[in-house]
């Protein structure tokens, strides 16, 4: 027993301190590097990108009409009107989407985190990977069979927000999921031990402590899916003009916008091109900067 | 208002381990009793099972009964939650809810129990503070988070959280362990005011805090590895702590293992 401690025991002639040897200046100056160099690396297609469509876009999104005319009555080969009726059709359906599906995505992290045990949450966590891991286009196609197809419905805005949900459950859920497991333990028994019966608990102690990761992450997804094109494009048809009826009727959307100008070869098509692109960034930017102030509020009211 | 204990065959199990094996003890009122052992010996998981806390384990369960002034808080459909409600719980470590100010962590469990009026709710906030010995310390920041507090001050909120409710019995899942001396001492002047009130049971490893606190100590010990904690012997705390019983016990009190 000692000898094995004393096996352990610095051998008491070596230096206690070592100095830093070339070797290992070498080699550490060389990690920085790589290091640096793989940051900056992946900054560049990002600033490129980034550059690229503030510089093109920018006359596009400062042109008078812009934010609040639809295209209708403009033609192709003139620049004029603006994306209205398509920044409306982005945030409706991403709104539509969000209530069906925020709602669901919580109440089923609650009941993997609180309930879960035993077959049925083993099988809910692998669907969610399942769900996680849909190609948005085959979503899409699988909104068009069942609405559609079987059920008979017309192609509209409501039809996208449902292949939407199919894309926001699985981030809703993992978010929350994540967010719940943060709760400590020690606050449930807390609230159990002052007999407060566990729905209660869950309610009004572990949701609110969890709230700022829940809103930060909806909103993250809400900012996943608004640039989502293929369901915009199997689920319903575009259109110039405004278009407030989510029931039916063609909607437009950024993303559509752009695949539909996409096929004007003149000037004031590529104009809109890159507008709508603008416009699409700094709608999504919004919405990152939301859930950063939201997370902020909520952590200053803490303390 | 205060009220017996009285743990009979108690057999405490995690799935299909055996934790406590048949802890028969008697806790008697306005009193404080300790409960001392070496780690894993089962007093805390006979603590949490003194008001069905272990339960919100999964595979945990119990055989035997715990009678509270006579009553089964095992008997067939009698609800844990209206158990915790009667004996209250302090844990560990302290813990405020992040979320709520300092008063609003002290009636935490009347607002959830559905009590309302706002001020009957700032009545009851006043006197458990007041009870908790924490009332001058934090009376011109009632709003502030909980979470602002210093150690010994978020254990003292803990205690005022848990006597908010009315229970009849306090348990105390090592209070002090987490704290210096000084809120150490607060808690144990604490214990000896509120002990007029509650029945208060208290799981410590601090031999001397046991010596100092309590009425009643009864102490645990592990046979052996993977085998169940026992009871060895409960007496009154002067004499485990002078002249116990049982060999087990003087070697424990005294430092002496095995």
């Amino acid at each position: 027993m000692t000898a094995d401690i004393d096996s352990l025991e610095r051998p008491s002639a070596s230096p206690t301190f070592i100095t830093i040897s070339p070797g290992r200046r070498v080699k550490d100056l060389v990690a920085r590097i790589l290091v640096t160099g793989a940051f900056l690396l992946a900054l560049v297609p990002l600033l490129w990108l980034l550059w690229t469509v503030v510089k093109r876009g920018f006359p596009a999104i400062t042109s008078a009409a812009w934010w609040t005319h639809s295209l209708q009555g403009v033609l192709p080969e003139q620049f004029a009107g603006g994306v209205y009726h398509a920044l409306y059709g982005t945030i409706v359906q991403a709104l539509i989407a969000a209530v069906l599906a925020v709602p669901l995505g919580i109440m089923v992290a609650i009941h993997l985190v609180e309930y879960g045990l035993g077959r049925l949450a083993r099988v809910t966590t692998f669907l969610v990977d399942v769900l996680s891991g849909v190609p948005s286009i085959v979503a899409a196609l699988f909104v068009f069979s069942v609405w559609i197809s079987t059920l008979g419905f017309q192609q509209s805005a409501l039809a996208v927000s449902l292949a939407l949900v199919l894309l926001m459950l699985p981030v809703v859920i993992r978010n929350t999921e994540e967010m719940l497991r943060l709760v400590p333990d020690e606050l449930r028994e807390a609230s159990y031990a002052l007999g407060v019966p566990k729905w209660k608990t869950i309610v009004r102690i572990v949701l609110p402590t969890a709230l700022s990761g829940i809103i930060s992450g909806v909103l993250l997804a809400l900012a996943r899916v608004m640039g989502e094109t293929a369901p915009v494009l199997v689920l319903v048809g575009y259109s110039r003009s405004i278009n407030f009826d989510v029931f039916q009727g063609n909607m437009a959307s950024l993303p559509l916008l752009i695949y539909s100008e996409l096929t004007n070869p003149l000037p004031a098509g590529q104009q809109r091109i890159w507008g709508a692109a603008l416009t699409l960034i700094i709608v999504i930017g919004v919405v990152y900067v939301l859930a950063a102030v939201v997370n902020r509020f909520l952590a200053r009211k803490r303390s | 208002m205060s009220k017996r204990i009285d743990v009979k065959d108690l057999d405490i199990f995690y799935g299909n381990f055996h934790a406590v094996d048949s802890v028969t003890m008697a806790v008697q009122p306005r009193s404080v009793t300790a409960l001392i052992g070496p780690s894993g010996c089962g007093k805390s998981t006979l603590l949490r099972a003194l008001n069905r806390m272990h339960e919100v384990i999964p595979g945990a369960r119990v055989e035997g009964s715990v009678l509270l002034d006579g009553e089964d808080i095992y008997g067939s459909g009698i609800s844990p939650v209206s158990v915790r409600r009667t004996i209250g719980m302090v844990f560990q470590r302290p813990n405020p809810f992040p979320t709520m100010s300092i008063k609003d962590n002290v009636v935490a469990g009347l607002r959830l129990q559905g009590v309302k009026g706002k001020k009957e709710l700032d009545e009851i906030a006043e006197r458990s503070l007041r009870g908790a010995n924490l009332w001058d310390e934090v009376k011109d920041r009632l709003n502030r988070s909980g979470a602002s507090l210093s150690g010994g001050q978020q254990q003292r909120l803990c205690i005022a959280r848990a006597i908010a409710v009315r229970p009849d019995v306090l348990l105390m899942d090592e209070p002090c362990s987490a704290l210096d001396p000084i809120s150490t001492l607060a808690i144990e002047d604490l214990m000896s005011e509120l002990k007029d009130h509650f029945t208060i049971v208290i799981v410590t490893h601090n031999m001397q805090q046991a010596a100092r606190v309590s009425d009643q100590t009864a102490f645990f010990n592990l046979p052996g590895a993977g085998r169940p904690g026992r009871l060895i012997e409960m007496d009154d705390t002067a004499k485990i702590f002078s002249n116990p019983n049982q060999k087990a016990t003087e070697d424990y009190i005294s430092g002496r293992f095995g």
